[in-house]
């Protein structure tokens, strides 16, 4: 099991957020969380990335407790990232992006000699091959498209190997043909690397088709959990969430 | 004693409330306007200086004083407008320090205006009809008109409350200060907005001024006291925040008082240190809130280019100038030469945390001072040779570095450039009033070359080598990787920290690296001068530092050392050439403002770049 | 009564806008549709003068207001509900419909606090909360609220249903049709093609800064080639 979450709490003064959430993810697994807006997705995201820590409760990555850690120290054993809002150094080329990963990967950042221009390009290049994302390497990612800083973020977030990758909204902001592409691009690599994936998302359809399994919340509790078909027809499910299907063509 | 203390309480509650007015109109500007007002203590001054006009021009007695206070703070109002209409409209989208030095322009401006209407000599005004005598309480007399001003903090504070909270303009200013873009989509017209705000803010400054008039005397350094006062108070309370504002100057007001009674040596350190501490425990202030940081204006910094075999060119030219001209100049001009050197170091320094690490800072010449007190002090006190004082300069501002760095890089924006000035306040202070170790307001004289390196040539080509080497460092250090990882915490401090840097430390190291090479220049230009004084430390050349790099350029590597060629050439020039250098030299930094906003090496680079 | 034509448009050096030509009747509510970065937003926001147009003409009630204040064209009767929501967060529910007042048109029934609660019952029960302390489907009750406070006569909606919980985007479906049944014209953006079926009277499809296609949903939605062209391929 690559991640095991147990039985994790977080208020906000007095309102509680998430109350009593687990779950778990293997590898190359892909697990979406769900449920309306203010239901405790974003908390639960914030305390496994670490921004939270989880007023009580465990989160077990690869057999260690990393509740309340920092979010650096949490990369480093071995989770990767994306963001909502996609969060890419504007000021610095796509393939610098990506190279920053791999200094900070090396402990190389206090590094104040050897000038970054003539570090060998080849990992990040692979990388950047591997999200399609090779033949942008030298523009800044502060003209990208949005669906290409988010295949950039997706290089980033695969430069440590991780063992874990943590998707927050992936899709979001997108034209849904780039949502279903950048999905099965993650999905694909998921599957081949080996790599456990957890994502939030509001677009039904990339959900139901990419998702192995699915987590509802509601008020801070789950309130179901299983595969597409079963969660779909859940009764309460259609009730607080997905309503009757108008809006995203899934009855 | 008792009734002492209770005098020196009610001192303290007096002098609240005229910080508080002033304050209240500073933080009600920053609110809405997002603008740090520098010009807002000079409006204090020029309310002062018009009420003193007025009130001695109008017949005696109750119309004549309390008309003419009014008049002057309405007075100050329209100048406020005029300033706002005229400068700040067009600057509203700059980044925060450009504002901040536009408005230092209006300060050095009004300086020089104000001595020519008024004249340098200290004006004393009349007392306040009605409110001349004095009460007793408990036994010791108490001036009435004190007890009047105790009142008026609490009384404008209400009022202020009321026309927030209770009126459709103030509901509309407070959704102003949190996206005044979506208030111009709702239809309102936010200049009208802003420039009303600015009335209100500039009547309160005014009315601060009119106000001390039965207090104290009207002179010119007013407005830059008052100022630093003033800002303590707005970021102790919170930027934007009136009752913090209110809560900060009664805090300050009764610590004034009272540190006066038990050490009177730090009442010039103690608003700088209780702000420090404050920020330390609370990084937005009393009751200030964090920047509703959604919707702030997102500014995509520029990437770096490596340099282009022009700039290379140009730099190699300009290096073989530096190195074969100076033997065949005079004394005077290798001096002038030797302090462009240091001044390029000290630039470069500066740049490298504000340009890269993004961080503001109003108060690098603390390092650059300490730098120069770390060799004079050997040298008085030990008679250490210049050699190593040249080693202790870096060594003494590197460990201030350490020791403030670790408090103000933990701060963003506006926030952390008060307090890198706090702490900047707090060594100035330090040298001026530890008369015993440093001299004081004398300074410490004899700090000279060791005998080889006594010729001005030598000496000169001693700073080139050490300025030029360390500047150079400095840039090969922006382009390896730390300089990327300074840049990605500037960048996404989000996904810096999702890729395992630690940008707290990243950037401490970087305040630490601009110490040190501040304190090169700083320990250069002791021996250079072969004296030191507090200025080295003070508030105008903390702003020479800031003005060097912005007029080169923030974002761009070659910036600092054009700004530093250009500013210390046209500052040499105004002094030498005008009396009324300020005016000019505030002018020239408002037309910089207003036309140049990327800094002449930006300016040159979009040329470049508009010809392909 | 909204008429664009060849409305150029900038960021920077990019060329976002290419010549935008649309059009909305009276009462009618037209969908922009296209994929991201296509420049639905900066069509909305160029509408609003909150982008400058670099080109081209938006005439409204037969008025050009390209060029113009984003206040003066919000006062000619253009109301904005951005992407964004960007509600005030300090102000109250009370106090945000409070910034959105104008006066009304003579002869149009105006805006009132309770209209607004009788279109999105659920902010009436909270009247005095912090628009910080408001869920995301709230809060994009509220900014609409806020700018029918304004009594506009043409509103443009930009992607209301991104972000929002399937069954909060059928409740924004049918606070539209409430809309459109009293006669107001919206120009909506969206990127929900079921959301869009829903409450869209005519699609125009954007492009790289263009429009590309234009026409009923029925017959977008029963052309194949242009779904997959410029929507979902």
């Amino acid at each position: 099991m690559t991640l095991l979450v147990e039985d994790i709490h977080k208020s906000f003064g007095g309102v509680q957020a998430v109350a009593g959430v687990s779950l778990s993810v293997q590898a190359g697994e892909l697990l979406a969380l769900i449920g309306p807006n203010g239901a405790g997705k974003s908390t639960c995201f914030n305390m496994l990335n670490g921004q939270l820590r989880p007023d009580r409760g465990r989160i077990v990555l690869k057999g260690q407790d990393i509740a309340g850690l920092p979010p650096r120290r949490i990369w480093r054993m071995g989770v990767g990232r994306t963001f909502q809002i996609t969060a890419t150094f504007a000021s610095m080329s796509v393939l610098e992006n990506v190279q920053m990963a791999l200094l900070s990967h090396a402990h190389r950042l206090f590094d104040i000699w050897n000038p970054v221009r003539r570090e060998d390009p080849a990992r990040a290049m692979a990388l950047l091959e591997r999200v399609g994302m090779a033949a942008q390497a030298g523009r800044p990612c502060g003209v990208l498209a949005y669906g290409d800083l988010k295949r950039v973020e997706l290089a980033i977030a695969l430069a440590n190997d991780p063992a874990l990758l943590l998707m927050d909204e992936p899709t979001a902001g997108m034209a849904p043909s780039e949502r279903v592409a950048l999905m099965e691009l993650t999905a694909g690599i998921a599957r081949n690397s080996g790599i456990a994936v957890l994502f939030t998302e509001h677009d039904m359809e990339v959900v139901f088709a990419h998702a192995d399994r699915i987590l509802v919340l509601d008020r801070g509790r789950p309130i179901a959990e299983g595969e597409p078909a079963q969660v779909r027809a859940d009764p309460r499910v259609r009730e607080v969430y997905l309503g009757t299907g108008a809006t995203h063509g899934i009855a | 004693m008792f009734e002492n203390l209770l005098v020196q309480g009610l001192s303290g509650l007096a002098s609240a409330s005229s910080l508080f007015l002033v304050a209240s109109g500073l933080t009600v500007i920053f609110g809405v306007t997002r603008i740090v007002n520098f010009a807002h203590g000079s409006l204090y001054m020029m309310g002062a200086y018009l009420s003193w006009t007025l009130v001695t021009a109008l017949p005696r007695g109750h119309l004549g004083f309390w008309g003419g206070v009014l008049v002057a703070a309405l007075i100050v109002g329209v100048i406020g407008v005029l300033i706002e209409v005229l400068l700040l409209r067009r600057i509203y989208k700059a980044p925060e320090l450009f504002q901040l030095l536009g408005t230092f322009g209006v300060v050095l401006i009004v300086q020089d205006v104000a001595l020519m209407i008024w004249g340098p000599q200290d004006l004393l005004g009349p007392r306040a009809p009605g409110l001349r005598g004095a009460v007793e309480i408990l036994g010791v007399r108490f001036p009435l008109y004190e007890l009047f001003l105790i009142a008026v903090g609490p009384v404008v504070l209400g009022l202020l409350w009321l026309l927030f909270h209770r009126t459709r303009w103030g509901t509309t200013v407070r959704a102003a200060t949190a996206d005044r873009e979506m208030v111009g989509a709702l239809g309102v017209n936010q200049r009208m907005l802003f420039t009303t705000v600015f009335f209100l803010g500039s009547v309160l400054a005014g009315l601060g001024g009119a106000l001390q008039l039965p207090r104290e005397s009207v002179n010119l350094q007013m407005d830059l006291a008052i100022i630093a006062e003033a800002f303590v108070v707005v970021v102790i309370g919170g930027l934007g925040s009136l009752p913090g504002a209110f809560l900060a100057a009664l805090l300050l007001g009764q610590l004034q008082a009272f540190g006066i009674l038990i050490f009177p040596k730090i009442t010039l350190v103690l608003a700088f240190l209780v702000m420090a501490v404050v920020l330390v425990v609370r990084p937005h202030g009393l009751l200030g809130r964090p920047p509703a940081s959604a919707h702030a204006a997102h500014v995509v910094e520029p990437p770096y280019p490596p340099a282009t075999p022009l700039v290379r060119y140009l730099g190699f030219a300009a290096l073989a100038l530096a190195v074969l001209v100076p033997p065949f100049m005079g004394e005077f001009a290798l001096i002038v030469f030797t302090e462009i050197a240091i001044m390029v170091l000290f630039a470069a320094s500066l740049h490298f945390i504000m340009g890269p690490g993004g961080m503001a800072s109003f108060g690098h010449a603390a390092y650059f001072g300490l730098g120069a007190y770390g060799a004079a002090l050997l040298a008085k006190h030990f008679a250490a040779p210049m050699e190593l004082g040249l080693f202790a300069a870096p060594l003494m501002a590197g460990f201030a570095g350490v020791v403030f760095g670790w408090f103000c890089v933990r701060l963003s924006g506006v926030y952390a450039a008060m307090l890198t000035l706090a702490f900047a306040q707090i060594a100035w202070s330090t040298a001026f009033q530890w008369v015993e170790v440093t001299g004081g307001d004398n300074g410490i004289l004899g700090v000279w070359p060791s005998a080889w390196a006594q010729p001005k040539l030598v000496y000169y080509y001693l700073a080139l080598v050490l300025c030029v080497g360390v500047t150079l460092l400095l840039r090969r250090a922006i382009f390896a990787p730390f300089g990327y990882a300074l840049r990605a915490g500037r960048d996404s401090p989000l996904r810096a920290e999702a890729i395992g840097m630690d940008g707290f430390r990243i950037r401490w190291v970087a305040f630490i690296f601009a110490a040190i090479a501040a304190g090169v220049a700083g320990g250069l230009f002791a021996y250079a001068k072969g004296s030191v004084f507090p200025t080295y430390m003070a508030i105008p050349r903390s702003v020479d530092a800031l003005l060097m790099v912005l007029l080169g350029g923030v974002q761009t590597v070659s910036g600092p050392i054009v700004g530093a060629l250009a500013y210390t050439w046209i500052h040499e020039q105004l002094m030498r050439s005008f009396d009324l250098w300020r005016l000019f030299l505030g002018s020239v930094i408002v037309a910089l403002v207003l036309f140049f906003p990327q800094g002449l090496v930006g300016a040159a680079q979009r040329l470049t770049e508009r010809r392909k | 009564m909204l008429e664009v034509e060849g409305l150029h448009a900038h960021y920077g050096r990019a060329h976002i806008l290419q010549g935008v030509t649309l059009a909305a009747r009276q009462g009618e509510v037209v969908a922009l549709l296209g994929r991201n970065g296509a420049g639905k937003s900066t069509t909305m926001k160029s509408i609003m003068g909150m982008v400058r147009p670099s080109q081209g003409q938006v005439r409204f009630e037969g008025r050009d207001l390209a060029g113009r204040e984003p206040f003066e064209i919000a006062r000619a009767g253009i109301g904005y509900v951005p992407e964004e929501r960007r509600i005030f967060t300090e102000l109250t529910v009370m106090e945000n419909l409070d910034v959105g007042r104008r006066p009304p048109r003579p002869g149009q029934q105006a805006w009132t606090e309770e209209r607004v609660f009788a279109l999105f019952p659920s902010l009436g029960a909270m009247r005095a909360r912090p628009g910080g302390r408001m869920s995301g489907g709230e809060q994009q009750m509220l900014t609409i609220g806020r700018t029918l406070m304004g009594n506009p006569r043409l509103i443009l909606l930009d992607e209301p249903s991104e972000g929002l919980a399937p069954v909060i985007i059928e409740r924004m479906a049918d606070a539209i049709l409430a809309l459109k049944r009293d006669g107001l014209t919206v120009l909506l953006s969206e990127q929900n093609l079921h959301f869009a079926r829903l409450v869209s009277d005519r699609a125009c499809v954007l492009e790289k800064g263009q429009i590309r296609w234009e026409g009923t949903l029925e017959a977008l939605m029963a052309d194949e080639a242009v779904k997959q062209q410029y929507l979902v391929a």
